[in-house]
């Protein structure tokens, strides 16, 4: 029984490591997780489509971010990507709050009806 | 003869007699439908007592929905981002037809004679010709540039001849497909300019326009001459100036056209740039608020109004075409999406998506004639639409 115990110390301590990681990246405040929903939605869904599945700009959803590496996909919000319609937003938003933007579209975006009942 | 009249306005009286509304017999001429984009359905409105006749649901996704108007402006044709394409009757607020046309659209038109209504679609990316009456298919053309690949088609506009002209936002082509024999469409390509974003015909039919992203200035097709190609216009007018990020793509569709100038949004700098349709170059640009969404000439051409991407979205600002000064700024609401003049612009009708209402403007005075409710309200298209080329 050896051998099983320390693989379930092996997932304690994996499991702790993420939890660290996603407590270290502070959570933006709930109000301003709903601008930044509302946001994502409205703002970026002008070129990525309200529902994120693509316009201009190509589809945000987890099956299609799945393989890009995130701090990449941060960088490209942030500063945008030069010689393509993705403008860059670090004039409204900061890199905690960017990474949470894809934190949450590689884990499939919530909608802003669900969101606004979340901070309700 | 007079039997069979008699017997065909018994069967329409006893269809509208058969529908939920009340048998009210009306014209569709001051009638328009509001997009309320995060409910997919649409309010029909009119706009000579300013009211809401009533709203007509499941429309599905309509994020950048746009609408056409059937010849005799009782259908309103309107297109979804996700493919819909549905047949809305403006007289008893019913869908007549609706279906899935493709993955990812983002408008339509429709022909000279009426009888086709055409598609522009995102993915997979070219147009389809449906039977107005029917919305069966009758043709299509994929925006096949390459072998395997396909582009995203923007600006799609019906022109005389039973021709409609569209620009390729990733091969930078301009296509105009002529469906004279619907079934069997020709298409002629023309080489425009990097990342087309958007196009529009003159209110005569005879020039195509497209707005380029990836480069300064627009390309510009004589529809009269197509032989002579694709012209380029304002080449480089921003030379050597930083561009601003843009956080939304502008359109040109809107009739901008002025006294023999054409107003149009620039990109990537807060201005309008003002084009002599004479000579095709810059006779002016007027500094405005932010990054110019639609530029819209009211119908008699005295005023141009402009609205902005975000972040400078809650203005709308209006030009005074003979002096090319803005001559007032309005804050109509968070988000204005949109902006609709009634046919001989007494009144706008202006969205604004997040305090969820529609304004009307007189455009004399600029005083607030109604507000409307409306639930994220974008697009706002009147019927006399059905009636102009390019819309
Ligand atoms: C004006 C249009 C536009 C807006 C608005 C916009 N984007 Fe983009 N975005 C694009 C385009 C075009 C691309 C593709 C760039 C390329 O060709 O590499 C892109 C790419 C991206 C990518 C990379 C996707 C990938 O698969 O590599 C991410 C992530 C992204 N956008 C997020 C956002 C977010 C978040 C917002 C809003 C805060 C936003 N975008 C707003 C046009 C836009």
């Amino acid at each position: 029984m050896g051998f099983d115990r320390s693989l379930w110390l092996h997932v304690l301590v994996l499991l702790g490591v993420a939890a660290v990681a996603a407590s270290a990246q502070a959570e933006p405040a709930t109000e301003r997780q709903r601008e930044l929903v509302n946001m994502v939605r409205q703002d970026c869904g002008s070129c990525h489509g309200l529902t994120l599945k693509g316009g201009l700009g190509p589809a945000l959803l987890p099956e299609t971010l799945r393989d890009k590496p995130a701090d990449a996909l941060v960088a490209t919000v942030m500063m945008g990507r030069p010689g393509t319609a993705m403008p860059g937003w670090a004039p409204f938003m900061n890199e905690s709050e960017a990474a949470w933007i894809v934190q949450r579209l590689m884990q499939g975006f919530p909608p802003v009806a669900a969101q606004m009942e979340l901070s309700k | 003869m007079t039997v069979r009249m008699l017997g065909a306005s018994l069967l329409s009286l006893g269809l509208l007699a058969g529908c939920a509304q009340t048998p009210v017999l009306r014209g569709t001429g001051d009638l328009g439908v509001v997009i309320e984009r995060a409910t997919g359905s649409v309010q029909v409105v009119e706009h000579s007592g300013r009211t809401s006749l009533g709203s007509v649901p499941g429309l599905g996704d309509l994020s950048h929905a746009h609408v056409t108007y059937s010849r005799d402006a009782r259908y309103a044709f309107v297109f979804g981002r996700d493919g819909g394409l549905t047949k809305v009757d403006l007289l008893t607020r019913t869908i007549v037809k609706r279906i899935i046309q493709a993955g990812n659209s983002i408008g339509g038109s429709v022909s000279q004679d009426g009888r086709l209504v055409v598609a522009q679609n995102y993915q997979p990316g070219g147009i389809k010709a449906f039977d107005a009456d029917t919305l069966e298919l009758v043709s299509e053309v994929p925006a096949e540039y390459a072998p395997g690949k396909f582009s995203k088609v923007v600006g799609l506009a019906d022109v005389p001849g039973q021709k409609f002209v569209y620009a390729l936002f990733d091969a930078g082509e301009i296509w105009v497909t002529d469906f004279s024999d619907p079934k069997h469409p020709k298409t002629t390509r023309f080489p425009a300019g990097q990342q087309p974003y958007d196009g529009l015909v003159t209110p005569d039919g005879r020039y195509f326009m497209a707005g380029l992203f990836g480069e300064d200035g627009i390309a510009l097709l004589d529809l009269w001459h197509p032989e002579k190609g694709v012209r380029k216009i304002l080449d480089g007018y921003g030379r050597g100036e930083e561009k601003l990020p843009v956080y939304k793509m502008p359109h040109l569709r809107g009739w901008a056209m002025a006294g023999g100038f054409a107003f149009l949004p620039a990109i990537g700098r807060h201005e309008v740039l003002v084009v002599d349709t004479k000579t095709w170059t810059e006779a002016a640009r007027v500094p405005v608020k932010g990054q110019p969404v639609f530029v819209m000439a009211r119908p008699d051409g005295r005023q141009v109004w402009v609205n902005f991407a975000f972040p400078d979205n809650g203005w709308v600002q209006v030009i005074d075409t003979p002096t090319r000064e803005v001559i007032k700024t309005l804050a109509p609401g968070k988000a204005v999406l949109h902006m609709e003049f009634t046919p001989r612009g007494d009144n706008v009708w202006v969205s604004a998506r997040d305090d969820n209402r529609v304004t009307v403007f007189d455009t004399d005075t600029f005083e607030v004639r109604k507000t409307l409710p409306a639930t994220a309200p974008s697009g706002i298209f009147f019927s006399h639409r059905a009636a102009r080329i390019g819309f």
